[in-house]
């Protein structure tokens, strides 16, 4: 069940407001010290670990023992990632992986 | 305020965010009215939230009725990068006076790669050159959603498999992290807790709105463990 308008909207405002203290925390604490180094480790290596689990979650609904057995999906992530290491140009990475994944679903 | 010849070339090394807001803008839209929110959520959503990925997994999150706890601690963490923008930007800042609160607002990925790159011309002021940038990136994402929203509400074809879009969004993101890194292993480590909260939601052990928080937790644990000595090493 999707959550209901007003509970988005709750939702929206408060993510908004955690965002801008992220984006101003720096500037608040550490204009003058240096930050910890539990929030260096996190800098260091979380992001691309959270981009990971966010592609694999994705997919959590793809069945990989059943025809088709998610071919849209992981051609639609290879097409992705070849245009990306290729062009470099995230517009064309994006539309491109996105056509090839939406074509291959009408198949 | 910035002179014409300073806003222009301002304004011509935003054209690739131009694109890039258009082109995830407009996705993000169409897949909000396609979860069933009306157009009006894509712009409160850009206006005050103007953040790429954490719209776009808010719409994942909002779709599979997520309660508001998990959302927050998951957009944190999703977020989490911004500090190190910041971090990195607290020099680079330090004359632009009046626009700094603004400039922290609209410190998006793409308007930081801008912001660290950029070279403010003689004679103009650094905070309006900069805030120039920054919000005509910010215009580009509103547009983009309100655009893709609306084409959503009008267009009589399905858009089921859009929001693949957000996948590939993802995988982009990752691919420019593993290039600046060079490191593979917190990504592999994210792979393999993200399977193994997914088999715990097929088995009906995990609840689907936290499989995101499990793996992120079970990643973290994974990471001390393997590079915590290693980072304390090098920090000292």
């Amino acid at each position: 069940m999707r959550l209901p308008l007003s509970s988005a909207f709750v939702a929206t405002v408060l993510t908004a407001a955690v965002i801008f203290l992220l984006r101003a925390f720096p500037f608040l604490l550490f204009s003058k010290k240096d930050p910890p180094p539990f929030l260096r480790f996190i800098e260091k290596y979380i992001p691309s670990m959270i981009m990971a689990i966010l592609i694999v979650y994705c997919l959590k609904d793809v069945r990989v023992t059943v025809a088709p057995f998610g071919i849209a999906s992981f051609v639609g992530i290879a097409v992705t990632a070849v245009l990306h290491v290729w062009r470099n140009n995230a517009m064309i990475s994006i539309f491109g992986g996105t056509i090839v994944y939406m074509l291959l679903r009408l198949l | 305020m910035l002179s014409q010849v300073h806003f222009r070339r301002a304004a011509r090394t935003t054209i690739p965010v131009f694109f890039g807001y258009i082109a995830i803008g407009i996705p993000f839209g169409l897949m909000l009215v396609n979860a069933g929110y009306p157009w009006w959520l894509s712009a409160v959503m850009s206006v005050f939230m103007y953040a790429g990925a954490g719209e776009y997994m808010a719409v994942a999150l909002f779709a599979a009725g997520t309660p508001l706890a998990a959302i927050l601690l998951a957009e944190l963490f999703v977020n989490i990068r911004h500090i190190v923008y910041g971090l990195s930007l607290i020099t680079r800042f330090k004359d632009v006076g009046k626009w700094k609160p603004l400039l922290v607002f609209l410190l998006t990925d793409e308007t930081y790669a801008l912001l660290t790159d950029v070279i403010v011309p003689d004679g103009a002021d650094a905070g309006a050159y900069y805030g120039t940038i920054a919000v005509l990136d910010y215009v580009y994402w509103i547009s983009g959603s309100v655009i893709g929203a609306l084409l959503g509400t009008v267009l009589p074809f399905s858009f089921a498999g859009v929001d693949f879009a957000l996948t590939a969004l993802f995988t982009v993101l990752l691919i420019n992290q593993v290039r600046a890194s060079r490191d593979f292993l917190p990504p592999a480590i994210g792979i393999a807790t993200t399977m193994v909260a997914i088999v715990l939601f097929r088995a009906g052990i995990l609840p689907g709105q936290h499989i995101i928080m499990a793996a992120i937790a079970l990643g973290l644990a994974a990471l001390v463990a393997v590079r915590g000595r290693k980072f304390r090493a090098e920090e000292s």
